[in-house]
């Protein structure tokens, strides 16, 4: 179990404990999350807050980083925001930090909510990834990361 | 005016004659003159309603999507705690424990439902399978479906949760769930269209009474039961496009 800390995108920074140990995504469930447009979560279903390790009153309002594992990459969570920020619908594999430091691996999808033309948040939802695919991942994310602080 | 309700041709038949029973209760309480359409197949009712013969409808959610979004169509009422969940089935006697056992290759079978398609084909995901890995037949029906796992031309079978719930024991026992979505935000939906809205003597709000309180009297509740619902309960027009959304996340 070791401390590290996250500096996230919005330029906040935390301590998170990190346990190198897999929680086996929930089979046929869907995590689903909104959030604004700024990336705070305003609504999160049972899935979400089970796998998550957090209590609903823990996660509403707070931005969506507090999911963010340090071994994801911060130019996957920059293609993020510059796909939906163009309205537009993003997809990937990502790898997700628990509570209690632990992770979880979920296939992502983001689109953003259009309502009269206007863009008013983001709906998530994250499903059982492919094996093959989280461990392309994996080697794809070290090698991305690698870049990142060299 | 006449005006033309229709359902989604997914509803169990089990509930037909339900249909016609809440029909003749809601002609009676909007004194409105409804007529309704059953389809046995979606093609036919979309081209009904591209046609635009359809004005009122308990639209399954794909449908619910073009309904609202290109349609204008007004999203009233939900069934509570009725949600659309698909489940996998195989063959009782099959080795096949999880998804994970399917390979590449192998023999799907559905009904012409592209809802449970979609969800099925997600939950298929994990295992590496998709639409370009596997062979998919589709068939008319649930019990089509069900015969070709008995026979064993296919080795899994996508339902929806409620028409396999409403199989017969001995279907069951020759068949055997290995998942079962759990995503409750997505379901039917009861819509009503903007010409109806229009023409007929109703306002909007007077229309999500009459189904919220639906269960208040004895012959509403009686109606109720023979659809299999307990009750209506009301779906704003943002809970619809929320569901919209969280269906487009799912067709990737």
């Amino acid at each position: 179990m070791t401390g590290v800390k996250l500096n996230y995108y919005d330029g906040s920074s935390n301590e998170r404990v990190v346990v190198d140990e897999e929680v086996p995504f929930p089979e046929g469930k869907l995590i689903v999350s909104r959030t604004d447009t700024k990336g705070n979560i305003t609504h999160c279903n049972q899935a979400f807050i089970e796998m998550s390790g957090f209590q609903e009153s823990e996660l509403i309002g707070v931005p969506h980083h507090i999911l963010r594992h340090p071994d994801m990459p911060a130019a996957a969570f920059k293609g993020l925001w510059d796909t939906i920020n163009t309205k537009a619908k993003w997809s990937g594999y990502v790898k997700n930090l628990r509570k209690d430091g632990k992770f979880y691996w979920v296939y992502a999808v983001v689109v953003p909510n259009i309502r009269n033309g206007e863009l008013v948040g983001f709906a998530s939802v994250r499903r059982k990834p492919s094996r093959t695919k989280v461990n392309e991942c994996t080697e794809l994310y070290k090698t991305m990361l690698a870049e990142e602080k060299s | 005016m006449k005006f033309t309700m229709t359902v989604s041709p997914d509803f169990s038949p089990d509930h037909i004659a339900g249909w016609y029973i809440f029909n003749t209760w809601l002609q009676k309480q909007t004194n409105e003159a409804i007529h309704l359409e059953l389809y046995d197949s979606f093609e036919k009712q979309r081209e009904d309603i591209e046609a635009g013969k359809i004005n009122l409808i308990y639209a399954n959610p794909y449908d619910a999507s073009m309904l609202i979004r290109d349609k204008g169509f007004i999203a009233i009422a939900a069934p509570q705690n009725k949600s659309d969940e698909a489940i996998i089935c195989v063959n009782s006697e099959s080795d096949y424990q999880s998804v994970e056992d399917l390979k590449p290759q192998c023999n799907i079978a559905t009904a012409n439902d592209p809802e449970v398609s979609t969800i099925g084909m997600i939950m298929l995901e994990p295992a590496d399978l998709s639409a370009d890995n596997v062979n998919v037949s589709e068939h008319k029906n649930y019990v089509m479906v069900a015969k070709n796992l008995i026979n064993q031309s296919v080795d899994a079978g996508f339902f929806l949760k409620e028409a396999y719930d409403d199989m017969s024991k001995f279907i069951k026992s020759q068949i055997r769930p290995i998942v079962t979505s759990q995503i409750s935000v997505i379901r039917h939906t009861f819509l009503i269209s903007p010409e109806f809205l229009a023409s007929s003597n109703l306002e909007e709000n007077d229309f999500r009474e009459l189904l919220n309180e639906m269960h208040s009297d004895a012959k509403g509740l009686s109606t109720l039961k023979s659809l299999g619902f307990d009750k209506w309960e009301n779906q704003s027009q943002e809970d619809a496009e929320f569901m919209i959304d969280l269906m487009d996340t799912l067709v990737t």
